[in-house]
């Protein structure tokens, strides 16, 4: 389960920007919550502060995945704990390879667990297969991470990571922004596949129609820095057909 | 003459001090009153600016006739075969090296003598020649104290690289080697060369790359011993001929003094000269690569690309000069050289010149020098990986591109490129921080 309590950040740089003004957020084990809101209201800043990237700093609250406390945590040390970050930008790095880049995940992780390395064949296997499943072509996983991929080739790339690494809390931005109707079955078919007891997930998005395909059990919306309301998947229906108007007009008053 | 001049020369002086070989007269008498005359390089030498030569220019004993037989052991270039050629402290040790039998290629050695043989014509000539318009005393240098080396003659396509395998023995001691190597038209011919060669190595190559003909040059810096290196590559082009060099820099831990000088020159039309290198360097290093190109001629390319990793306190310079000369119509020069530090005490100096008198011509040059990207950072970290294995993995795609500098196809040149990922990963993990 992740829980958030009352988190604080704002950024190192320019102190005064306070982006994340006590958020509170609880997803247990098993369960699927979105979260919507107006640009700029802080999302990607609260996967980025989970995440543990530079540029932040958490002033008050805490943040904790099965009782651990991640904000303590490296990077790498939160995605061993099992967090999972598909980014609204997925970022290129030419000259290193997909699979060189994934197989070193999947060993740092396993590493970070006490298990074994996985052989190369089993590897292999795994990562075609998932690709295959998502529609990406061994030609493209020879590329250079995200290099020469499309907008949607890269939130797919973003899934089948997920889907290699098996994280136990997903936390997808906007994975839906930029897909085609086609490939957005596809990515909620691979998240669809890995919902499991045992895995959560935090979907970010604008759009109710993900969550056509990736229902949700609970639908928080996010406004300057904080959850606002939170409610069932039906809140997501209102945000479509009414904007967050209201919503922003009852937390303000 | 003022007083710098006289400092010069009295620090010349001083490093000529002690026996030399008697092999290379007249030649080797002329070389040591050039390097007089050129003085010692200092400090407020322009082309000294970022490399204080002043530990270059403490006298090291010569070295003695070697009499030890070193571990030859591993030869860096992983699978990739080739004759082997050792020398020891300079010296050539045909009882350790491969016998040469293969047509079109003969190898003399130096110190038995060049009297009224091609080379001795040869030996010097673009030393002499590469003494403008920058002076490199420590090549003249080189040529009054040599010890041996060899005289080189291709006229095939020969199969097989050679490899110069430079060990040292004993310590405190400056080695001088240096080679003369001729390319007939449409010769071909790989060197490679690795070793740590002696506590101060001086090596010199002159090379005539004749029309058609292809030379290339694949080094490795990066054995532990040798505390200062000072190389010099000369290179003559003919038309259509093609030359190519690269050079692995770094010892992890080690705080070397590495100056390694190219002196090219495309005198005929449609020469293609390709300078690169792969810089790795940590504790307290100090690796110089400065190159000089000039387009001499119609149609010629030139491509220096030297991409420098630097950590701790080491610091990198690059000097790369491209001189297109009035009538060089159609040149196309560039020129690359990058930086990662991943020390904030690490430097990177970088002094590229473009001076052209041919109007005709696409030149270009860049540098950049910063920190490792620190969203591929945080991105590589973000999926469970390593603060060091980011590291290495973001390094290793840096340098590749100079490794792709090797451009030969075939499963040989793979190996090779394979052998110099080896010697990057192996960097990454030894350095210091
Ligand atoms: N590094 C930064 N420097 C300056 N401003 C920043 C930085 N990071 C975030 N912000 C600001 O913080 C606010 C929240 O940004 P964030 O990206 O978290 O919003 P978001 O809810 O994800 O928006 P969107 O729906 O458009 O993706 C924005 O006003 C943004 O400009
Ligand atoms: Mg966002």
């Amino acid at each position: 389960m992740l829980t958030i309590k009352n988190l604080h950040a704002r950024l190192e740089e320019e102190p005064d920007t306070v982006i994340l003004k006590g958020v509170d957020l609880e997803v247990p084990t098993g369960q699927v919550h979105a979260i919507m809101g107006p640009n700029g209201s802080g999302k990607s800043t609260m996967s980025y502060v989970l995440s543990g990237r530079d540029g932040y700093e958490v002033t008050d609250g805490a943040a904790d995945l099965d009782g651990d406390d991640i904000l303590e945590m490296e990077p790498d040390e939160r995605a061993a704990a099992g967090l999972f970050l598909a980014f609204q930008y997925p970022v290129e790095i030419p000259g290193v390879g997909n699979m060189t880049f994934l197989r070193e995940a999947v060993n740092a992780q396993r590493k970070a667990r006490d298990q074994e390395e996985m052989s190369a064949a089993g590897f292999l296997k795994l990562v075609r297969a998932e690709a295959a499943k998502l529609e990406i072509s061994p030609e493209m996983l020879k590329r250079f991470v995200n290099v020469g991929f499309s907008g949607g080739e890269k939130k797919r790339n973003e899934i089948l990571q997920m889907a290699v690494l098996q994280p136990k809390m997903c936390i997808l931005d906007e994975t839906d922004s930029g897909l085609d109707v086609d490939a957005m079955k596809l990515v909620a078919e691979g998240v669809n596949a890995l919902r499991s007891p045992d895995r959560s997930f935090l979907v970010i998005t604008h759009y109710q129609r993900l969550l056509d395909y990736i229902k949700p059990d609970v639908v928080h919306i996010m406004a300057g820095g904080r959850i606002v309301e939170s409610g069932g998947p039906d809140l997501a229906l209102k945000v479509e057909n009414e904007g967050y108007s209201d919503i922003l007009k009852k937390s303000a008053a | 003459m003022n007083i710098m001049n006289d400092q010069k020369m009295i620090l010349a002086q001083a490093l000529l001090d002690g026996d030399t070989p008697s092999w290379g007269q007249p030649q080797r008498q002329a070389a040591r009153e050039r390097f007089l005359k050129l003085g010692a390089p200092m400090r407020r030498d322009e082309y000294w600016r970022y490399t204080d030569p002043s530990k270059f220019n403490q006298p090291l004993a010569p070295i003695e006739a070697a009499v030890v037989d070193p571990e030859v052991g591993d030869s860096g270039f992983g699978e990739t075969e080739a004759l082997t050629l050792v020398f020891v402290n300079g010296r050539l040790r045909s009882d350790l090296s491969d016998a040469i039998d293969i047509p079109g290629l003969e190898v003399t050695r130096l110190a038995d003598g060049i009297e009224g043989s091609w080379a001795a014509e040869k030996l010097g000539a673009l030393e002499v020649a590469g003494q403008e318009p920058v002076a490199r005393p420590y090549a003249a240098l080189n040529a009054a104290l040599a010890v041996d080396g060899l005289a080189i003659r291709v006229t095939g396509d020969v199969p097989k690289p050679i490899h110069f395998r430079y060990l040292a023995e004993g310590a405190d001691r400056a080695v001088y080697v240096r080679h003369v190597i001729d390319l007939a038209p449409e010769a071909a011919l790989t060197v490679l060369e690795s070793g740590a060669g002696g506590e101060r190595f001086n090596a010199v190559i002159e090379v005539d790359i004749g029309d058609k003909a292809t030379f290339r040059r694949k080094r490795l810096q990066n054995e532990a011993g040798a505390d200062q290196v000072i190389t010099h590559l000369f290179a003559r082009l003919g038309e259509e001929s093609a030359l190519r060099s690269f050079t692995l820099t770094g010892v992890a831990g080690a705080s070397k003094l590495v100056r390694n000088e190219a002196m090219i020159w495309l005198e005929g039309d449609e020469g293609s000269a390709h300078i690169a290198g792969g810089v790795m360097g940590d504790a307290k290093a100090h690796l110089d690569n400065t190159v000089f190109i000039v387009h001499d001629a119609l149609n010629c390319e030139s491509r220096q690309v030297f991409k420098n990793v630097l950590a701790d306190e080491a610091r990198g310079v690059f000097q790369g000069k491209i001189l297109v000369k009035e009538g060089a119509q159609k040149t196309d020069g560039y020129q690359i050289s990058q930086s990662v530090l991943l020390g904030e005490r690490a430097e990177f100096d970088v002094k590229p010149e473009l001076e052209i008198y041919a109007d005709d011509v696409a030149c270009s040059h860049g540098s950049t020098s910063g920190a490792l990207d620190e969203t591929a950072m945080f991105y590589l970290r973000s999926r469970g990986v390593s603060q060091d294995v980011a590291e290495r993995l973001l390094v290793e795609a840096f340098i590749e591109e100079a490794i792709q500098e090797i451009d030969e196809e075939g499963p040989q040149a793979e190996a090779l490129r394979e052998a110099m990922r080896g010697h990057v990963a192996a960097w990454m993990s030894d350095r210091t921080t």
